[in-house]
């Protein structure tokens, strides 16, 4: 055992000035999500009357989910995030049995496929993937003419139509969540896991009689609840703060998610401050809330994907 | 051992379970990976059919022209846009450094340590197009808090992202900020736990002082993941920019702050040159593929030493 000296205390000096450092944005943050506009749009000479709050307009919160319509994109948020994370997590976990627990000609192989694909870059499969949503509404129409499916779609009456878009294509929620629904990287991750739950488990439920489904749902998934909690916090993070892909697919109002539409704060006449950090913050409580509950999660995951190496 | 039908129905099982996955593999990011290399050899705006035109966009890219004052670049935005990514790429070993720091100080016997990690990770647990728009907003040149805070020391601070030599070290700054702690120091923090203390007192009893035992335990015992930081850093830096840069200053001013990752989206999705911009990302890819060899023949021997 080191002895601890009592030198150590002094470290608490450059931590805490790191860790202000860290906290300063932040903080600057919060003051001018809460400050009147003309608060905001202040010069002082005292940078502390910038991160402590001066003033709590809370009205600013309302004002945001008043002047856009920053429900639809929360809900928006919500729902590609939500089934883009249950999609990827299923079809992972799936593919991720069949890389470690089922013995077949050519896994391996493949394997080595699916990690290869993870060094290259995400621009070089957005522009085929771009295309393939622009193109994708006109090849169905020449398939299959008798859907209209270039058209965007409404639900409800024509006076309180709610814009849904395409099925399929440019504009469309499809657009938005099926390449997040399908990764190599939580393939990969879920494959380490499962390597490290002892074989002797399904080869005794085998024996029972259990086929490789009931081995799957009712073994394996029940005891990689860690690492699914993983790829889950990982995924949802991901998708919800996702913003290139989502910017050139739609363009119709009612299909943006929040970090498109962030952008509504950015008038003609220069940016309303006070409301984009407002509508900021809300995009990122549900990050910080995900983040706190799922931490051991979260950095266990870090530390399996580094062992690839 | 199972016979040849048992084996066969293994496969059938095995395909069951991998199908909804590689119909997304293939649909989403083994075909683009094919056709956007065949898209590099063809001229393509969306509205007319795509025409091949073989070498051309490389050339276009990557080549030189003798005009009547000598050399120039075919494309010499190109040729700026790559330097300037990889004068951004200087954040990648502040943060190793950064992260190795807090990590060893947080691994001594320290009070809050849990707090103090909690903290140092928020950034880039955050980082994203709302930490792009604060920091906007902190460069902000009469009410932002940069400037501010300078002003207490008596600086007059620039117009940060307006100001052609301050633009880009404004956009590293933000990105010395997220990656501070990051990923790197919970790595680093990890590694440190299984690093013998045996080698420490080992140290000590042969009078090392603390400056001494890093380097002779502490830095070959981290080495591995330092390299593997540094392979994950070059990767990402040289893919760095469409949002942060989109979003903080559009690549101005004058392209100071342009990265490859902003030009792929330019030309992609605001020219819709759809053969160029495949271009532009196969040698992007290309590069990476042959910085990250180099770096494993080169790190990956000191790394087994």
């Amino acid at each position: 055992m080191r002895k601890p000296t009592r030198k150590v205390g002094l470290w608490h000096i450059p931590l805490i000035l790191i860790g202000a450092t860290c906290l300063l944005p932040l903080t600057f943050m919060i003051t001018t999500a809460l400050a009147p506009p003309e608060e905001a749009l202040r010069a002082t000479d005292n940078f502390l009357e910038m991160i402590v709050p001066q003033s709590f307009r809370w009205q600013n919160f309302v004002e945001v989910w008043e002047l856009v319509p920053f429900l639809r994109y929360y809900i928006n948020s919500i729902f590609v995030a939500v089934i883009a994370t249950v999609g990827q997590v299923t079809t992972s976990a799936m593919a991720a049995y069949a890389f470690s627990r089922i013995q077949w000609r050519g896994r391996d192989q493949l394997f080595l496929a699916y990690l290869a694909t993870l060094m290259i870059p995400g621009s070089v499969t957005m522009i085929p993937n771009f295309i393939l949503m622009k193109l994708f509404p006109e090849f169905l129409g020449v398939v299959a003419p008798f859907v209209d499916w270039m058209s965007l779609r409404y639900l409800g009456t024509h006076a309180e139509a709610i814009g849904v878009g395409r099925i399929i294509g440019l504009d469309s929620y499809f657009a938005l969540i099926a390449p997040g629904m399908f990764s190599a990287y939580g393939t990969f991750l879920l494959r380490q896991f499962f390597l490290t739950l002892p074989k002797s488990l399904d080869e005794a439920a085998k024996i029972d009689g259990c086929g490789h489904w009931r081995i799957f749902t009712q073994i394996i998934l029940p005891l990689a609840i860690p690492g699914l909690a993983t790829i889950t916090i990982l995924t949802f993070m991901a998708v919800w703060g996702a913003f290139l892909w989502p910017l050139v697919v739609t363009h119709q109002e009612y299909l943006r998610v929040l970090p498109v539409g962030l952008q509504a704060f950015q008038g003609q006449y220069g940016t309303e401050w006070h409301l984009m950090m407002a509508a900021a913050l809300l995009m990122l409580i549900p990050i910080i809330t995900i983040f706190l509950a799922g931490q051991r999660f979260f950095i266990s995951g870090l530390t399996v994907g580094a062992v690839k190496g | 051992m199972t016979g040849t039908p048992f084996y066969r129905r293994d496969w059938m099982v095995a395909m069951a379970f991998l199908l909804p996955n590689i119909v997304g593999f293939f649909l989403f990011t083994a075909g683009p990976v094919f056709s956007s290399f065949l898209l590099s050899f063809t001229s393509w705006d969306l509205l007319t059919p795509p025409r091949w035109v073989g070498l051309q966009n490389f050339i276009d890219l990557l080549g030189f022209h003798r005009t009547v004052d000598g050399v120039r670049a075919n494309d010499p935005n190109f040729w700026k846009y790559l330097g300037n990514t990889f004068f951004m790429m200087l954040t990648v070993p502040v943060n190793i450094a950064t992260s190795l720091f807090l990590a060893v100080v947080l691994t001594k016997k320290i009070r809050f340590t849990y707090l103090y990690r909690l903290i140092f990770f928020l950034p880039s647990i955050l980082a994203g197009v709302a930490i792009f728009y604060l920091w906007r907003w902190i460069y902000n040149p009469d009410y932002g808090l940069f400037n501010s805070i300078l002003s207490t020391i008596g600086i007059m601070g620039p117009n940060w992202l307006t100001d052609p030599s301050w633009a880009k070290p404004a956009i590293m700054i933000m990105g010395m900020w997220i990656g501070l702690g990051g990923t790197g120091m919970i790595l680093y923090i990890a590694a440190l736990q299984n690093v013998s203390q045996e080698l420490y007192e080992a140290a000590e009893i042969d009078g090392a002082n603390a400056w001494r035992q890093f380097w002779a335990v502490t830095w070959p015992g981290v080495l591995p993941v330092t390299f593997f930081l540094f392979t994950i850093g070059l990767i990402n830096g040289l893919q760095y920019g469409a949002e942060a840069v989109m979003i903080m200053t559009e690549g101005g001013p004058f392209g100071a702050t342009t990265t490859l990752g902003y030009f792929i989206y330019l030309k992609a999705y605001v020219d819709f040159e759809m053969g160029y911009a495949a271009t532009i990302a196969w040698v992007l890819f290309l590069l990476i593929l042959v910085i990250t060899i180099i770096n494993w023949k080169k790190g990956g021997k000191n790394v087994s030493e």
